[in-house]
């Protein structure tokens, strides 16, 4: 499926999955994934709930790792290097491939010190004043709270919330964005600002995102993954993708049936 | 009560009834209502009844021999002249040291098993058995405390020391601090851990800057809860051989950790084994003594938790 809908254009796969199946213990919970995400671009996942999209998202950064009795089998690649080779530490990959999480959650400390933390951790050399600035503007968070840095995170809206951790990972430029469902805990207003920002973030980053709001994906992404889920024997519920291509294709014109039912929303 | 008036025909025949009925029922409902908390307040009532018998039994004997000489003096055979400060800091020494071993012990294995181990079979056994431990009678612990800490260790504790007495109640309370630590970081949503993960961030450093410090102010409250319970320990100092009769003071120095003591439980103890009321006195006053320093204790807690908590 991921080689129909390749377009010829010389952009480089940062992620790709090459037959990702995930279990939790012994019960399968995404089989046999094959998806290339490219560079500079903003990739949707979406699909009812349970068909394994934040499951395959969390693969990529090895967040699954820390749930228990998670296992990932097949290959989760970043630029040609497998995430879970035996030499790979965990806490690198998420280094490189940050987070947005569906709740916002900011450390119970200071917004300066929401970012000044994630650089501190891992090194940061520079003017850590400066450093705090830039990501919030670029986070577009700064006007609201150039007055209250020393101010607790969790002071903020939720929107606000959200754009501080939104500022807290771009803070050391990772190379790719993952964001699991980022605005489904915001309201409208919250959201289109999150969306701009995604927007404007996607010069610098790869962007991955999980939504449930097929309006979000239309608009914001460049390329889509429709998930489904189908019910095991056992009661079980098992996610696959049914189709990866373009946005505009998936929208307008999907190849696969379910693809056209989800997304004109006849289910899910 | 008045019925408020309703013209709809419910749906359901079931529905049908008359208002007045209700009312009825509804009364009978409240009063079970009313009821129960009347029970639930007997309960209070009867508990604090208790206590408040108890401390004023305690103060009416007690407080007559609270004097300076009562806590500065040495015991003695002529209760007018005895007093309790051996025994004072015996329990000061003593809760000193068993705040030294079981803080970064308990709180060690607390963070250990509830951050770092991951969930198998093991682990549940451990756990388990830790949860067995804290409901273990105390005077098994000083039964333990007695061959491995009095007789097998004694080229380091010199027997019936200060530190045999502390190393046993800490074994005691050991169970007690890592539950509360386990409980306590277990209270921290899990988000918090992903967002530091999520950032690059290793469990330790996770835990020392974002976790720990929300799960400090349960921690403390365990910890001084443990000493609370260690601090009215009798019967594993008793099994171990603490002595009843202690007319000096350990050295303030390493020295001091082996040398024999008492603490004011097992003090208490003494004196109202005697047959002389005077001694019964003496024994109230030490008794007043033991809870005000539990109540400076738990002060302490509460105090430190608000801090932590800002």
């Amino acid at each position: 499926m991921t080689s129909q809908s390749v377009s010829p254009v010389a952009t480089e796969a940062a992620l790709r999955a090459k037959n990702v199946s995930v279990y939790y213990g012994s019960a399968l919970a995404v089989r046999d994934v094959n998806l290339d995400i490219f560079k500079h671009e903003i990739t949707a996942f979406i699909g009812p709930s349970g068909c394994g999209k934040s499951t395959l998202l969390r693969c990529f950064n090895r967040t699954n790792d820390l749930i228990p009795g998670a296992r990932v089998e097949g290959k989760a690649m970043f630029h040609g290097t497998d995430l879970y080779a035996k030499d790979i530490d965990p806490v690198y990959v998420r280094r490189r491939i940050g987070m947005v999480f569906q709740k916002p959650n900011p450390f119970t400390k200071s917004i300066y010190e929401n970012i000044a933390f994630a650089a501190r951790i891992n090194g940061y050399k520079g003017d850590m004043d400066e450093l705090v600035e830039n990501s919030l503007r670029r986070a577009a968070l700064w006007d609201e709270v150039k007055d209250k840095l020393r101010q607790s995170g969790l002071s903020l809206s939720g929107g606000q919330q959200q754009r501080l951790c939104i500022a807290r990972t771009i803070a050391i430029e990772p190379e790719v964005i993952l964001m699991d469902e980022p605005c489904s805990a915001l309201d409208p207003i919250s959201t289109l600002q999150i969306e701009e920002l995604m927007k404007e973030l996607e010069s610098r980053y790869t962007i991955v995102i999980v939504t449930h709001n097929m309006q979000q994906a239309s608009r914001i992404s460049d390329k889509t993954a429709f998930f489904n889920a189908e019910a095991t024997e056992s009661g079980n519920k098992v996610g696959y993708l049914v189709e990866y291509g373009d946005t505009e294709q998936i929208f307008n014109d999907p190849r696969e049936q379910a693809t056209q039912d989800y997304v004109s929303g006849r289910f899910g | 009560m008045t019925p408020l008036s309703s013209q709809a025909t419910p749906l359901d025949a079931g529905w049908d009834i008359e208002q007045k009925q209700v009312l009825k029922a509804l009364d009978r409902r409240q009063g079970i209502d009313k009821g129960f908390s009347w029970l639930a307040l007997l309960a209070v009532i009867f508990s604090l009844f208790v206590l408040v018998v108890l401390l004023v039994d305690i103060l009416i004997d007690g407080v007559p021999v609270l004097s300076w000489n009562f806590l500065t003096s040495f015991p003695s055979r002529r209760p007018e002249a005895a007093g309790i400060v051996s025994a004072l800091v015996g329990t000061i020494w003593v809760m000193v040291l068993v705040a030294l071993f079981t803080f970064p012990i308990g709180v060690g294995a607390g963070i250990f098993l509830e951050e770092f181990v991951p969930d198998s079979l093991i682990a549940k056994a451990v756990e388990i058995n830790i949860s067995n431990l804290a409901g273990v009678p105390s005077i098994i612990y000083g039964l333990l405390g007695l061959q491995v800490f009095v007789r097998i260790l004694f080229p380091i504790t010199q027997g019936r020391s200060v530190l045999s007495g502390a190393l046993t109640l800490a074994l005691l309370v050991l169970p007690i601090v890592i539950i509360a630590t386990r409980e306590s970081l277990r209270s921290i949503p899990g988000s918090l851990r992903q967002a530091g993960f999520a950032l690059g961030a290793t469990r330790w450093q996770v835990i020392r800057s974002h976790v720990f410090p929300l799960a400090l102010p349960g921690i403390l409250t365990g910890v001084i809860l443990a000493l609370s319970r260690a601090i009215g320990e009798t019967a594993p100092l008793i099994t171990i051989g603490a002595l009843t009769y202690i007319p000096f003071l350990p050295e303030l120095s390493l020295r001091g950790l082996q040398s024999p003591f008492t603490v004011l439980p097992i003090q208490i103890f003494n004196w109202v084994s005697r047959p002389q009321a005077d001694f019964h006195a003496l024994a109230a006053g030490a008794i007043i003594v033991l809870m005000v320093i539990l109540l400076l204790m738990n002060a302490t807690a509460i105090y430190l938790r608000n801090r932590f908590q800002k």
